[in-house]
C-alpha cells in the first residue's frame, strides 16, 4: 500500500529533512507519524503525494514505484491517495459543495452521483447545512472539515493527513478521529501526522515517530502506555 | 454505515465509472467548461474586449485587403479579355495569299475573330485622320503594310497563351511582324501579385501576432488560477483536464473576435463600396464589387478560432505544466 525503502531526502540548500527511512504500511492500517517540528513529517507526506521526491531510496504506492511513473501517472495516482493539508488548500471563490465536488468532477462522476456523494461526505463531517457557504464564511475548524470531506468524498484507498486536528479542540478531534476509524474499518489505509500525543495515547494505534529525519520507534502505543513510558522524541 | 464507505471491506476498491458513462461525462464537462470559460470572459469584461479586438481588428486588416485584391483580380481578369494581336504581313504577297491565310487562321481554335486591313484602306483612313492628306499623295508606294488584327478566344487571352499563339502566328509564312498588345497588362498583373504577396505577408505578420496576444493573455489567465491549479492538481486532475477551460477561452476568443473582423469588413466595403463602385465602372459596365461570400466568411471564422486556440494551445502547454504543488 504505502512502503518507503531506504528513503533519504535532502532538500536543495541541503537540509536533510529524511535519512533512510523504511517502512511499510498495510491496506487497511491506521498508522499516525509523530515527531517535533522540524522532524520530517510534512516531508514523508509529501513523497507519498509526489509533491517532493525522494534524494536516495524507492516509494511505493498501491505497488508503483514512484521513481518509474510518468508524468500523467502522477494525477492518477493521486487520485487514490485522499489528502487533508495543513493550511486546507480550499478553492476560496468555490462554496463548499463545489470544492468537495472537486475530485468526483476530475474523475467524471455524473451530476447525480456527485450529489449524493457530497451530501453524505458533508454530512459525515457535519457541514451540510453549510454546503452553499464560501470557505471565507466558515471557521478553521470548518474549513478543516470541507478538506477532510473533500479527502473522503471519492473514498480512496489510502488518506493522508497533516495535522488534522491541529486547529480543532478536543471534542472535535475526537469527532474527526472517528471518522478516519470509520473510513479505516471499511478497509482504507489512513496515515496521520501529528503533534498531539495526547490524541495518539487515546487511540492505541501503530505510531511511527521521526527525530531529525531519522525513523526511531515504530510500534503500538499501547506497548508505551503498558510499560509507563511516553513516546521517546 | 452510510454509502460514503460502502462497497470496499477488502481493501481499496473505488467506485467504478463506466466508459459509456465517462464518454458521456466527457462531453457533458466539455460543454459545461465551454459556457463557463465563456462566463469566465465576462468577468472581466474589458480585458476580454481587448483581447477580442486585437483579435478581431488583425484580421480585418488581411480580409479587407484579401477582398480588395480579390476584386483588383477579378476585374484585370476581365480586362485582359479584351486584348488582342496585331499580325502585319510581309509586302509583296500575294491576294490570294493573304485570303489563303485567313481562312487557315479562321480554324484555329485559339482565335475567336478576325479583322483583315488591307494597306490601301489603312492609308486612306490614315491619310483622312492624320492631316498629312498632301504630303501622302506624293509617296511613290503604299508604306504600310496589310495588318490582321487577331481577337484570341477568352481561354487564350492570358498573357501567357497570347504569346504562344503570337508565337505561332509568327511561324506563318506571310507574316513578318506581330505585336502583343498587352504589356500595360503584364504591369498589372505584376502589381496585382505583389499586392497579393504584400496581403499575404501582412496576414502572416498579424496572425503571429495574435498569436502571441492570445498567448499572453492565457498566460495571465493561468497565473490568476494558480491557486485553484495547484489544488486541481492536488485532487487528481490530469493537465488535460486543467487545460481544457482556458483552451475553450482561446476558442471564445477566436469565434468572437472573427465575428467582430466580418462584421468589420462588411462595414469596410459597405463604406468603400459605392466609391469603388465608380471608379470600376469608369473601365468596366459590367463589374460588380463582390464582398463576403460564405466560402470566405467561413475561412475568416477558421482562422481566427484556429489561431485563437494556437494561442492557447501554446501557453497552455508550458505554463500549466510548469505549476507544481510544492
Ligand atoms: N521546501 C523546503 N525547502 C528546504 N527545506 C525544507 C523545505 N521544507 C521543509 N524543509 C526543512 O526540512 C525539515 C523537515 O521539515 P518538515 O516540514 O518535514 O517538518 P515537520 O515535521 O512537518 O514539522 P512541523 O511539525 O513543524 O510541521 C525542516 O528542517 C525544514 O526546515
Ligand atoms: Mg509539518
Amino acid at each position: 500500500m504505502i512502503k518507503f525503502d531506504d528513503v533519504s531526502k535532502t532538500y536543495p540548500g541541503g537540509q536533510q529533512a529524511l535519512r533512510r527511512v523504511s517502512f511499510h504500511v498495510a491496506p487497511g492500517e491506521l498508522v499516525f507519524l509523530t515527531g517535533h517540528s522540524g522532524a520530517g513529517k510534512s516531508t514523508l507526506l509529501k513523497l507519498i503525494s509526489i509533491m517532493e521526491r525522494p534524494t536516495v531510496g524507492n516509494v511505493y504506492i498501491n505497488g508503483h514505484n514512484l521513481n518509474e511513473i510518468t508524468r500523467k501517472d502522477i494525477a492518477y495516482i493521486r487520485r487514490d491517495i485522499g489528502m487533508i493539508f495543513q493550511n486546507h488548500q480550499l478553492l476560496m471563490e468555490k462554496n463548499v459543495f463545489d470544492n468537495v465536488a472537486l475530485p468526483l468532477i476530475i474523475e467524471g462522476y455524473t451530476r447525480k452521483q456527485i450529489e449524493k456523494r457530497v451530501d453524505a461526505a458533508l454530512h459525515r463531517v457535519g457541514l451540510l447545512r453549510k454546503k452553499r457557504n464560501l470557505p471565507m464564511m466558515l471557521s478553521g475548524g470548518e474549513q478543516q472539515r470541507v478538506g477532510i470531506a473533500r479527502a473522503i468524498v471519492n473514498n480512496p484507498p489510502i488518506l493522508l493527513a497533516d495535522e488534522p486536528t491541529g486547529n480543532l479542540d478536543p471534542a472535535l478531534s475526537m469527532e474527526i478521529m472517528s471518522i478516519f476509524e470509520d473510513y479505516n474499518q471499511a478497509g482504507g489505509s489512513v496515515f496521520i501526522a501529528t503533534h498531539d500525543l495526547g490524541l495518539i495515547a487515546r487511540m492505541k494505534y501503530r505510531t511511527l515517530t521521526l527525530k531529525q529525519g531519522q525513523m526511531i520507534t515504530d510500534g503500538l502505543t499501547q506497548n508505551w502506555q503498558e510499560d509507563g513510558h511516553e513516546p521517546v522524541i | 454505515m452510510s454509502l460514503l464507505f460502502k462497497g470496499r471491506n477488502q481493501g481499496a476498491q473505488r467506485i467504478k465509472v463506466s466508459k459509456l458513462q465517462k464518454l458521456f461525462m466527457f462531453f457533458s464537462d466539455n460543454l459545461r467548461q465551454a459556457v463557463s470559460s465563456l462566463g469566465e470572459l465576462t468577468r472581466a469584461p474589458f480585458a476580454s474586449l481587448m483581447t477580442i479586438a486585437v483579435l478581431g481588428l488583425s484580421i480585418t486588416l488581411p480580409a479587407a485587403l484579401y477582398v480588395l485584391v480579390k476584386n483588383l483580380d477579378r476585374v484585370s481578369s476581365d480586362w485582359q479579355q479584351a486584348s488582342e494581336v496585331s499580325v502585319f504581313l510581309k509586302e509583296n504577297i500575294a491576294q490570294q495569299d493573304i485570303e489563303q491565310l485567313i481562312k487557315r487562321l479562321k480554324t484555329w481554335p485559339e482565335i475567336k475573330r478576325l479583322e483583315y486591313i488591307p494597306a490601301d484602306k489603312a492609308l486612306d483612313e490614315f491619310t483622312q485622320t492624320s492631316g498629312f492628306g498632301d504630303a501622302l499623295q506624293y509617296l511613290e508606294s503604299n508604306p504600310l503594310p496589310n495588318v490582321i488584327l487577331v481577337y484570341p478566344t477568352s481561354r487564350h487571352a492570358q498573357p501567357n497563351s497570347a504569346r504562344d499563339l503570337l508565337d505561332r502566328l509568327l511561324r506563318e509564312r506571310e507574316v513578318e511582324l506581330g505585336k502583343l498588345d498587352i504589356e500595360w497588362l503584364e504591369r498589372l498583373h505584376a502589381i496585382v501579385a505583389i499586392a497579393k504577396e504584400l496581403v499575404t505577408l501582412i496576414a502572416v505578420l498579424l496572425f503571429v501576432s495574435v498569436i502571441l496576444t492570445v498567448g499572453n493573455t492565457i498566460r495571465l489567465n493561468i497565473y490568476n488560477k494558480r491557486d485553484e491549479i495547484l489544488v486541481m492538481k492536488l485532487v487528481g486532475a490530469t493537465d488535460g483536464f486543467i487545460q481544457r477551460p482556458f483552451m475553450y477561452t482561446g476558442f471564445w476568443y477566436g469565434l468572437l473576435g472573427g465575428i467582430m473582423a466580418w462584421i468589420t469588413v462588411a462595414l469596410i466595403l459597405w463604406w468603400m463600396g459605392s466609391s469603388i463602385d465608380r471608379v470600376i465602372n469608369l473601365y468596366n459596365q459590367s463589374f460588380q464589387l463582390r464582398g463576403l461570400d460564405f466560402p470566405i466568411l467561413i475561412s475568416m471564422l477558421a482562422i481566427s478560432v484556429g489561431l485563437g486556440l494556437l494561442g492557447s494551445y501554446l501557453s497552455v502547454k508550458r505554463y500549466v505544466a510548469q505549476i507544481e504543488p510544492k
